[in-house]
């Protein structure tokens, strides 16, 4: 199943990338390759294998329902790139 | 005395003889890195001013007359993809070029524990995607055995730090062989710890089931000391393995006779260069000779291991790379007015070639349709990969083979085709779909160019791959050779 340039730019705006003419010709070609040497997993029968996700079991972590101390707000909005008294500013959204 | 030529057990002792301060040590550590970096190029961010504070500590300690560790005073460089308390931290892409974490990875905070001395931050492939370390969105890293090769990637900075002499060991971090690539390729020590052995909290996230941090040291039982500074349980690590941690230095040194090791078949096929071959047979034969009984063993999934990893890796990766938006920290596109339009931009801008291939790839594996054909399917082929190994380690105490199928390229060689750049890694990543640890370590020499053996072990093994690595060191010394760089 080869992927067209249309699905290349759906996929491109699903993981918010904007691509230009040219990306898009080059991840088609690049992409169709990577997944052309993929197909050859199609060759396995894996109907009654089941997928491993992780390596070993995972169990959930729980810790004790206590208040610690939050991280200093200052110093994680000294990384943001626009802030205004304490918040995250980002463009208007509607 | 050349002291950047030691291992860290070795500069341990002159210390506490006194015979050189932890002050000296870095300051002739750094005129070396400042020396060597217009060749190397193996630092994206020095700390050596950091360096000196911590090493006036640790000589205070030993003026006092208390006893030091190993790892005390001792200089180190971080791979720039786990997170500093206060030194910038970038992955390499433009996208987190000015970020500076407020809080150290936990592998940070164990080795200012321990008091090794980070002398800085090491360059890589950008959000740690590549095989050369060419992928960084800031500078290539030169392999200091010619300098018109790669080092390997992705901690290529790391790798080529530790050969060039510029630290005394280095952390990396592997998520298809990305720390014994780069250790094949630079003739030094690189050991992947088995899944969950070393807290991740703090390494920024590639491949979250894959990703592993582990050492580049000069030998082996340096090797060791890393991982004892390093290896066990944390509680912010929701994968961290809650089991006993051995002391990793206890088992160097006792004989190998009679252990099991198992060469697969389907490593030892075609597309291997003849000279790598016939160096990693010769070590092979070494291992022999220690009493040690090889025999062939098959690991059938073997020529899936890459369409696998290539979904796996990629789909995690869009995942966890989903963060950079622009809104909390990072790079931000400045020409956008709406949000939906900066998130899109300051994607395009911030990440490089390599990164929007794998999200796109990752984003196109799990999306509605094509869910079950690529990423189930691979994920059910990772159990068959997985099986492989514990079939094999029924019989084998360990399995060799080489740790790359060819030694360091040139410059630019394999930039073009990424199928062709991936084939360099074909070797190490079916341990990652494993879990299993995985060491590469200097078997000797083809065409100038170091050759790296990977001695693969059962799930938390490592002291005993650190054995039958140490009893190889010791028969030939390949280890003791640096690369001369005319400083």
């Amino acid at each position: 199943m080869a992927l067209t340039k249309a699905e290349v730019e759906h996929v491109a705006m699903l993981a918010r990338l904007e691509l230009s003419e040219a990306d898009v010709e080059r991840y088609t070609t690049q992409l169709n390759a990577i997944l052309d040497y993929a197909q050859r997993l199609q060759a396995l029968d894996t109907k009654d294998v089941p997928p491993t996700a992780h390596v070993f079991p995972l169990h959930n972590v729980m810790r004790d329902d206590r208040i610690d101390p939050s991280m200093d707000r200052e110093k994680i909005v000294a990384n943001a790139p626009e802030e205004e008294d304490g918040f995250f500013r980002v463009p208007r959204i509607v | 005395m050349k002291l950047y030529t030691k291992t860290a057990h070795e500069l341990h002792d002159l210390l506490v003889r006194k015979e050189v301060s932890a002050i000296e040590l870095v300051k002739t550590q750094a005129e070396r890195m400042q020396a060597l970096e217009s060749k190397i190029r193996a630092f994206v961010t020095p700390t050596v001013d950091k360096a000196l504070e911590q090493a006036a500590r640790v000589d205070a300690k030993i003026a006092a007359g208390e006893a030091i560790g190993p790892l005390e005073g001792i200089p180190m460089a971080i791979k720039d993809n786990m997170c500093t308390d206060g030194v910038r931290t970038t992955c390499s892409s433009k996208i987190l070029n000015k970020f500076v974490p407020p809080y150290d990875a936990t592998v940070v905070t164990k080795l200012k524990e321990a008091g090794a001395v980070m002398m800085g931050k090491t360059n890589l492939d950008e959000f740690a995607m590549g095989s050369s370390t060419e992928n960084s969105g800031f500078f290539a890293t030169r392999n200091p055995w010619d300098t018109e090769r790669v080092p390997g990637g992705s901690s290529g900075g790391s790798a080529a730090s530790v050969a060039a002499g510029q630290a005394v060991f280095s952390l990396g971090s592997d998520t298809g062989g990305s720390i014994r690539q780069p250790a094949a390729f630079c003739g030094v020590v690189g050991l992947k710890p088995t899944y969950g052995a070393v807290s991740r909290f703090g390494l920024i996230a590639f491949a979250s089931s894959l990703d592993q941090i582990g050492p580049f040291t000069r030998d082996v039982r340096d090797c060791a000391h890393v991982m004892n500074a390093i290896a066990g349980h944390d509680a912010k690590d929701s994968t961290s393995a809650p089991v006993d941690y051995p002391d990793y230095t206890s088992l160097l040194g006792k004989s190998i006779k009679g252990w099991r090791v198992g060469l697969p078949k389907e490593y030892f096929g075609d597309g291997m260069d003849p000279e790598v071959k016939e160096v990693i047979e010769k070590a092979v034969k070494t291992i022999e000779s220690l009493g040690a009984e090889v025999a062939e063993c098959s690991l059938p999934h073997t020529e899936y291991a890459l369409p696998v990893y290539y979904l796996i890796a990629p789909a995690e990766a869009s995942s966890n790379l989903a963060r950079y938006d622009g809104v909390r920290y990072g790079y931000r596109s400045e020409s956008a007015d709406d949000l939906i339009t900066m998130f899109k931009k300051t994607r395009a801008e911030g990440f490089g070639d390599e990164v929007k291939r794998r999200i796109m790839l990752g984003t196109y594996a799990l999306s509605s349709g094509y869910y079950d054909a690529y990423y189930l399917k691979a994920l059910k082929v990772r159990t068959l990969i997985k099986n492989d190994f514990d079939q094999a380690f029924e019989k084998f105490d360990c399995i060799l083979s080489p740790t790359t199928p060819s030694v360091a390229f040139k410059f630019g060689d394999r930039t073009d085709n990424p199928l062709q750049m991936y084939l360099s890694d074909v070797f190490t990543l079916s341990v990652n779909l494993a879990g299993i640890p995985g060491l590469s370590i200097n078997a000797g020499f083809a065409q100038g160019m170091p050759v790296g053996l990977q001695i693969i072990g059962k799930p938390f093994d490592e002291a005993r791959l650190l054995q039958i690595a140490h009893a190889y060191e010791e028969a030939t010394g390949c280890h003791s050779k640096m690369p001369d760089l005319g400083v």
